[in-house]
């Protein structure tokens, strides 16, 4: 098991303390010069300092480490640093079997949304700055813990395939005469936001009524839909029956307009407002008489 | 792996600090719309008590021959507390419906990016309402 770990961290170590090299002084004066931000001060406070995080850890399969718990680590603070920045350093300097998921550190991939000061956050994308200290660092709440940060994604990812997330043709020509399928510039700026998922998961976390009612497709999943039935390039047919999968009893109707995971999606879609607006197409579809 | 870790309902009631306007408005509006339908049944059963003002039924109360409803009427709104609770009552029914219009709105698609402050609007609009509903509520009824 222990080499097992070992691995993914012996890939990421050589790249981490060359990037920390590439941000330390001279970046440093250059950004702070001509730096006029609302945090500046927080983070010249913070400057030298050593930032507290509490992280949770849980792992089943070493003895004494199978009740859940919170470690407590103090890392160095450097400007810019992210929630990301110090698991990362908490793992490198402090205890190697530190677990959590990440990849591309900038917002793009979706594999580090963590529970941070109670609110479902993407770790590369906060700023450890802003947080209030301790800062507590949980996994996702909602999910089954595999170990430490590491949640179980399947059943987010079960979600997202029932919506039947690719685009769809009734009949698609012969492969001579395949073309390229343009979408108006408004047809693209209606849809645009609901592209930007990464599949974070955070927004089906922090739903209550996800949270309660496995079955519910969430939030994710609905935007995903919302991202093909709006595309005018896929034919009537084939919106309809996006819009049958989405008005089943565990589909839009179990919004409850909370918005928790509009607040909470770091790509800044407006969810709530596209769930709205599919329950809206659901019933226009459904009311035959005008 | 070789098992995992439910960790249950992690966001219970005990993080109620780090509930969202969305949230809030929602716990409102259900605690607001059930103790409506509570007071709707309590309404009917207590003035039920009382039917027989409409046949013209009277009751003594204090020497005096009353009608029956006019009675319980009266003798109800004697009572501080139950001045009290009909301030509370409209502080609940106000709230519920202008959440209700907000959660209208937000069914319509309109203004949802000001969702929070039309929830912080309809709490303070009823904070207003309920605060200059005191003096008529409240007077003429001693403790
Ligand atoms: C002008 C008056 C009212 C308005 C505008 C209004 C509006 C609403 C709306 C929009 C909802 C749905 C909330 C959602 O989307 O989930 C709702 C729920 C509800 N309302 Fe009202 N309402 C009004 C009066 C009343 C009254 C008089 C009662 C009780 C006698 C009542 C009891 C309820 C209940 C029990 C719910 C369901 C709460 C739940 O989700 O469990 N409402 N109201
Ligand atoms: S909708 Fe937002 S919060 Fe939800 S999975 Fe996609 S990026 Fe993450
Ligand atoms: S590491 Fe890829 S989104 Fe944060």
């Amino acid at each position: 098991m222990s080499t097992q770990q070992a691995e993914p961290e012996s890939q990421e170590a050589p790249e981490d303390p060359a990037m920390k090299g590439a941000e330390s002084p001279a970046a440093d004066e250059q950004t702070g010069g001509g730096m006029v931000d609302d945090h500046a001060e927080k983070r010249a406070e913070l400057e030298g300092e050593t930032v507290h995080i509490k992280v949770f850890r849980y792992d089943p399969e070493v003895e004494g480490k199978q009740e859940p718990r919170f470690d407590d680590f103090h890392v160095p603070f450097e400007k810019g640093m992210t929630v990301l920045d110090a698991v990362m350093y908490a793992r490198d300097e402090y205890d190697s079997s530190l677990t959590f998921r990440h990849s591309c550190r900038q917002a793009v991939c979706g594999s580090d949304a963590f529970f941070v000061n109670g609110k479902q956050r993407l770790g590369c994308k906060t700023q450890i700055s802003d947080l209030e200290q301790p800062v507590r660092i949980e996994p996702l709440p909602h999910q089954e813990v595999v170990k430490d940060l590491v949640v179980d994604m399947d059943h987010f990812y079960d979600q997202m395939h029932t919506v039947e997330p690719y685009f769809q043709d009734e009949d698609t020509p012969a492969t001579e005469d395949l073309e390229e399928q343009r979408q108006t510039p408004e047809n693209r700026e209606k849809i645009k936001m609901s592209s930007r998922c990464i599949w974070c998961g955070a927004c089906m976390s922090s739903c209550n009524i996800a949270a309660g009612d496995n079955e519910y497709l969430g939030p994710a999943a609905i935007n995903k839909a919302y991202k093909f039935a709006m595309d005018d390039r896929e034919d009537e047919q084939i919106k309809e029956h996006r819009l049958r999968i989405l008005e089943q009893e565990h589909g839009v109707w179990r919004c409850q307009t909370q918005f928790s995971c509009t607040e909470v999606c770091p790509k800044d879609i407006p969810l709530t407002e596209h769930i709205q607006e599919l329950k809206r197409e659901a019933v226009k579809k459904n009311l035959k008489f005008w | 792996m070789s098992q995992s870790y439910n960790r249950g309902l992690v966001e219970d009631f005990g993080r109620w600090k780090e509930f969202s306007a969305g949230m809030w408005a929602w716990i409102f509006h259900k605690f607001t719309g059930w103790v409506l339908i509570g007071y709707l049944f309590t309404h009917i059963a207590v003035l039920s008590t009382s039917i027989g003002g409409a046949q013209g039924e009277t009751t003594m109360v204090g020497g005096e021959e009353l009608n029956v409803y006019t009675a319980t009427l009266q003798g109800l709104e004697g009572l501080f507390l139950i001045r009290l609770l009909e301030v509370g009552l409209l502080a609940v029914a106000v709230f519920h419906i202008l959440n209700g219009l907000r959660l209208l709105m937000v069914d319509l698609g309109v203004g949802l990016e000001a969702q929070d402050k039309s929830f912080y609007a309809s709490l303070v609009l009823t904070g207003a309402i309920t605060v200059a509903s005191v003096p008529t509520f409240l007077t003429g009824v001693t403790i």
